[in-house]
């Protein structure tokens, strides 16, 4: 049935081996999966239901209140309201500045090249609760605290190694003889840029431009630093609060957790294969 | 003609390197490079670099949220030692760090080695395996507060099923230290397993078919190839999520409602919320750059560096 890598004629050690794979198998996506569908499951469930014991598998009176009380509540829409707002932002801007970096760090010869990549991904690896502090201060002196400005500016300066990596490590996947006939036909740099290399490399941009959104969608500790007033709080941000306020309507605070990740879990089903890549163009290629 | 004679001479040889060029369109292609990087660099210098450099300016200084007093050595420091809850943060992060690490790395390989089989329905497994990634850390620790909460939970039901007492496992700080970590290596692991299994995805298959065929068991081969092939992959896993693991924070923020501490947290207590120890919190967060220099540093040199499987 399935393919085996281990070639031999003892088809009953295989099989042993088939049965103990395909368990480890199904212990793993369960393990991974089942909370997930529990909260799912809470979610849709009435308050009587979810106090019940035993708690029932399936939700016998499934229910969209949950959902509806998440919805009536003007501070969650307005959360996810910002959430969409910061996280697109920033998702523009890194994609915009990674662009701009990505092509000479692909195409350009120049001293400090190295050490400007190696700059870039050292951030990936950077323990952001180092500079709140200055940060802090320095917001404070600007007048930004408390404003999106001053999340988009840090998320998308974070966001910046994985576009940067992903997209330098797409650019040079492309063949030069096409540039080079746009720039004998006089198009200027920029027009090749936009013109030759953005439309070829679509596909890298969007998967950067996804990676950037989902980051900057889960991001917390700058949004909980920063932004002080409830109109401006993203979903995370907003999500602790929501439960310390609904502390008992355990069904609502599963309906919003379901709520807040499902773009997210949208985007990585139908991206799945191309966040993948991403992900490892941008880790392993450091 | 002659214009884009020029122009092809002078633009479009990346290739051949800077020597060979005309100067002049070197200069301007030098000078198109730095503007095209300038907004990146400049952006992150100004919301990283520059702010590290002032936490380590702040940190020697009896410094507030509002303005930055006399030069006091290492008093900061001295505060900080001084300090139990800095010594239990620390304590907690680095109990927190090295269990979800050696767990999410142990968990991890065992998958990938067997997702690493061709099977059916691979595509599929894939994207289960990212649906944990795609949850907000926040959510995720509300998400696990939920099925370990005493009443609705499903946690405590099932171990009250399999006979553990009716201890309360959002109350006290071992057990939410045990939960936090099960969180992590919930959330994290799978993502581990992504990261190696690409790693694995890289190693060719004939260098097992010949030490298959010299009569390699399966231990000798994961030890001797597998393993060694796989290095570049398990130095960059090991690394993230050791330095993830590191500065946890929303994970703590969330699930422990505020009593479990880490380094991070810690942080952003003192600079954020009681604005008396802003000077003390400077300090923390240099030592926490520090010590993340230092583990990735460490790592650099046992994985890169030793080239053989000598052990």
């Amino acid at each position: 049935m399935a393919a085996t890598t281990s070639s031999g004629p003892d088809r009953k050690g295989t099989r042993a081996r088939d049965a103990f794979f395909y368990l480890f198998l199904t212990v793993f996506v369960l393990a991974v999966v089942a909370p997930v569908a529990w909260v799912l499951k809470m979610s849709l469930s009435t308050r009587a239901d979810l106090l019940a014991t035993p708690p029932p598998i399936v939700p016998p009176h499934p229910t969209l209140s949950n959902y509806t009380t998440v919805f009536g509540a003007p501070e969650f829409r307005r959360a996810l309201l910002n959430s969409v707002l910061i996280a697109g932002a920033t998702t523009l801007v890194s994609l915009t500045f990674g662009v701009l970096a990505a092509y000479p760090l692909a195409r350009v010869r120049f001293r400090g090249k190295a050490a400007l990549l190696t700059g870039f991904l050292a951030l990936a690896f950077f323990p952001t609760v180092a500079i709140i502090a200055p940060l802090f201060k320095e917001f404070r002196e600007l007048g930004l605290l408390d404003t999106y400005a001053a999340i988009i500016a840090v998320d998308s300066a974070f966001a910046l190694p994985l576009t940067v990596w992903i997209l330098t490590a797409f650019f040079r996947t492309l063949p030069r003889n096409l540039e080079e006939a746009a720039r004998v036909d006089g198009a200027s740099t920029f027009r090749v840029l936009t013109g030759v290399i953005l439309p070829l490399s679509a596909p890298g941009v969007v998967t950067a431009g996804l990676l950037v959104f989902v980051f900057a969608w889960n991001e917390f500790l700058f949004a909980n630093t920063f932004l002080f007033s409830q109109d401006h709080w993203p979903v995370t941000v907003a999500i602790p609060g929501f439960a310390t306020t609904h502390t008992i309507d355990f069904g609502a605070q599963a309906a919003a957790s379901i709520t807040v990740t499902l773009p997210i879990l949208v985007i990585v089903f139908v991206f799945q294969r191309r966040l993948v890549a991403g992900l490892m163009a941008g880790a392993l290629k450091g | 003609m002659t214009l884009r004679a020029s122009r092809l001479a002078g633009r479009t040889v990346p290739v051949t390197g800077g020597r060979s060029r005309p100067r002049g369109s070197a200069d301007a292609e030098g000078r198109l490079a730095v503007a095209m990087l300038s907004p990146a660099v400049l952006l992150v210098g100004a919301v990283a670099l520059v702010p590290v450099l002032y936490t380590l300016y702040l940190s020697f200084h009896d410094a507030s949220v509002a303005e930055t007093g006399p030069y006091n050595g290492l008093a900061n420091y001295r505060a900080l030692l001084d300090d139990p809850d800095f010594i239990t943060a620390s304590a907690n992060t680095a109990v927190f760090t090295a269990v979800s690490v050696v767990l999410e790395f142990g968990i991890g390989l065992a998958a990938a080695l067997a997702l690493h089989r061709r099977f059916r329905a691979r595509g599929l497994v894939r994207s289960a395996v990212l649906v944990p990634w795609a949850f907000p850390v926040v959510v995720s620790a509300l998400m696990w507060r939920l099925m370990l909460q005493d009443q609705v939970g499903i946690v405590p039901y099932l171990a009250r099923q399999i006979g553990f007492g009716d201890s309360s496992l959002l109350s006290d700080q071992h057990s939410l230290m045990i939960a936090s970590i099960g969180v992590d290596v919930w959330k994290t692991t799978p993502f581990v397993t992504l990261l190696l299994l690409a790693g694995l995805q890289t190693i060719p298959e004939e260098l097992n078919e010949a030490a298959l065929v010299d009569g390699a068991g399966p231990l000798v081969r994961l030890w001797r190839i597998t393993l060694p092939m796989l290095k570049p992959a398990i130095l960059v896993a090991l690394l993230f999520r050791t330095l993830e693991a590191w500065s946890v924070y929303d994970l703590f923020w969330v699930m422990s409602d505020r009593q479990l501490e880490s380094l991070s947290t810690y942080v952003y207590r003192t600079v954020r919320i009681s604005e008396l120890a802003f000077a003390k919190g400077t300090a923390a967060a240099v030592l926490v750059f520090l010590s993340s220099i230092v583990i990735a540093l460490i790592y650099m040199r046992t994985l890169r560096s030793d080239p053989g499987e000598q052990d």
